[in-house]
């Protein structure tokens, strides 16, 4: 995309930054940072916690890849950047540990691994390195959306239907609870990481027939 | 300059990293009693709730204050002891019940002489929290540590003044598997020790976690979890592990009661 010469500049950030929310989403239509929509989607409050830091972590690092790429030899470009993200991520997760620390102990190793998340390298790689700080800034949030909107979806049904609750909050009344002389049982499979892939596949089906992809 | 050349390469990798770190010592140094802070009132948290106290945490808008207060209102004595059952040197709140697992588990670890165990258990500093309830009756307070299935589990159990009767428990884990080891973490599970008892005719016998129920008026057994079978597993070897090296301390306590 040859940004450098675009006009119209309201129209270009828009356009950047709702194209991975839809479009072009991270997940659903890139299949990148799979491993970890799996793992913290159990519950709504950790999946929009890691939603949260992915965002940051991708905007900053697409902001200050961006601004340091015309002075970055290109024989350690890789090595500047895993140090940029590291840096990040571990500040992210000390900022967790202080601030949001229950969130920040059920996500646990998963918040160190946002450095292994494809969506960042792939963005600093294919956006930040060719383009100015302030768009990739703009793309490196959207794309951050993007994958923390696909997180929520998948723990929200996850959490309704495998615990009955919302946020932590009782959802399903308790009376229709078996144990209490109702009808109905949680889904264990729901709490398991096979169901978050099931309800990835739906929302890529669901999405692929709305944009016709 | 040429961006290709070694000089700039090293000097730019060199301020890079320069810089870097020096952006994170000063978040972590800036952040740590924060995060310090936020580990202390877990551990107070689940010691309160252990004694079945600040059981509407949830509900509260200053959590750390809310536990801050019903830990100085409840929780009266905190001290460490030793094998033998006598007070020892040092800070209870402060020990690290890890430190105390790796003493427990060499002592546990097959092919140990009984010369070793001793000399083993000699190292061993246990910490007891006292709590008073409103009605005056004291409860003890024992941290236990242990192994799930992928990792460490922890929590408290606390004993009526009889030094048998199990009032109240908790159990956490580091990454136990959820909605199946992970269970031990809810009330549903940890609730059960209620009213449990740990000797049986004056021998010790800590309390089993049983696979497929619990006979009705079992006083030592608990309903293991299905398909948490290792953790279930780890629990049981944890009260009994742990427990067995305070043996010593609730004897003591139980003839002291008795000469008063």
């Amino acid at each position: 995309m040859d940004t450098e010469k675009t006009g119209n500049n309201t129209g270009l950030f828009w356009k950047l930054f709702t194209a991975p929310i839809g479009k072009n989403n991270p997940i659903t239509v890139l299949i990148l940072g799979i491993c970890s929509a799996l793992a913290v989607t159990v519950q709504l409050e950790s999946a929009l916690v890691m939603g949260l830091a992915v965002t940051v972590v991708t905007g900053f690092s697409s902001l200050i890849v961006s601004s340091l790429r015309t002075t970055i030899s290109p024989r350690i470009r890789i090595i500047v950047q895993l140090v940029v993200v590291a840096a990040l991520v571990i500040i992210v997760d000390q900022v967790l540990r202080a601030y949001a620390y229950n969130a920040s102990k059920q996500l646990s190793i998963f918040v160190g691994l946002i450095i292994t998340n494809c969506i960042i390298m792939g963005r600093i790689e294919a956006f930040a390195l060719a383009n100015r700080p302030w768009l990739s800034l703009i793309d490196g949030i959207g794309n951050g959306l993007g994958y923390g909107m696909i997180l929520v979806i998948v723990a929200f049904f996850r959490e309704l239907f495998g615990s009955g609750t919302l946020l932590g909050y009782q959802i399903i009344p308790e009376s229709w609870y078996i144990a209490n002389g109702g009808f109905y049982e949680n889904n264990g499979l729901m709490i398991l990481p096979p169901a978050a892939l099931i309800v990835v596949g739906i929302i890529i089906w669901v999405q692929r027939s709305f944009y016709k992809l | 300059m040429n961006k290709n050349s070694n000089t700039y390469t090293f000097l730019y990798a060199t301020a890079l990293v320069v810089v870097v770190a020096t952006a994170l010592s000063l978040t972590a140094t800036g952040l740590k009693s924060r995060q310090q802070k936020n580990i202390e009132i877990e551990k107070k948290q689940n010691i309160l709730l252990s004694v079945k106290k600040a059981l509407g945490v949830d509900t509260v808008p200053d959590r750390s204050a809310y536990i801050e207060e019903l830990y100085r209102r409840y929780i009266v004595e905190e001290y460490l002891v030793d094998a033998g059952g006598n007070r020892k040197e040092g800070e209870a709140f402060t020990m690290n019940m890890k430190t105390q697992y790796d003493i427990i588990r060499e002592i546990n670890a097959s092919g140990i002489s009984d010369e070793k165990k001793s000399e083993l258990r000699r190292k061993l500093s246990l910490p007891v929290f006292v709590c008073r309830n409103d009605d005056g009756d004291l409860k003890y307070i024992m941290p236990v540590y242990g192994l799930g299935l992928w990792g460490a589990i922890w929590g408290y159990i606390s004993l009526n003044g009889d030094f048998n009767t199990v009032y109240g428990a908790i159990f956490d884990h580091k990454g136990e598997t959820p909605g199946l080891g992970a269970e031990i973490a809810f009330p549903k599970f940890f609730n059960q020790f209620e009213e449990k008892q740990l000797f049986e005719n004056g021998q010790f016998v800590s309390i089993r976690i049983v696979k497929g129920g619990v006979t009705a008026g079992d006083r030592h057994g608990v309903n293991a979890i299905s398909g948490g079978t290792i953790t279930s597993r780890g629990v049981e070897e944890m009260l009994k592990n742990c427990l067995t090296e305070y043996k010593p301390f609730f004897e003591q306590q139980k003839t002291n009661a008795k000469i008063q």
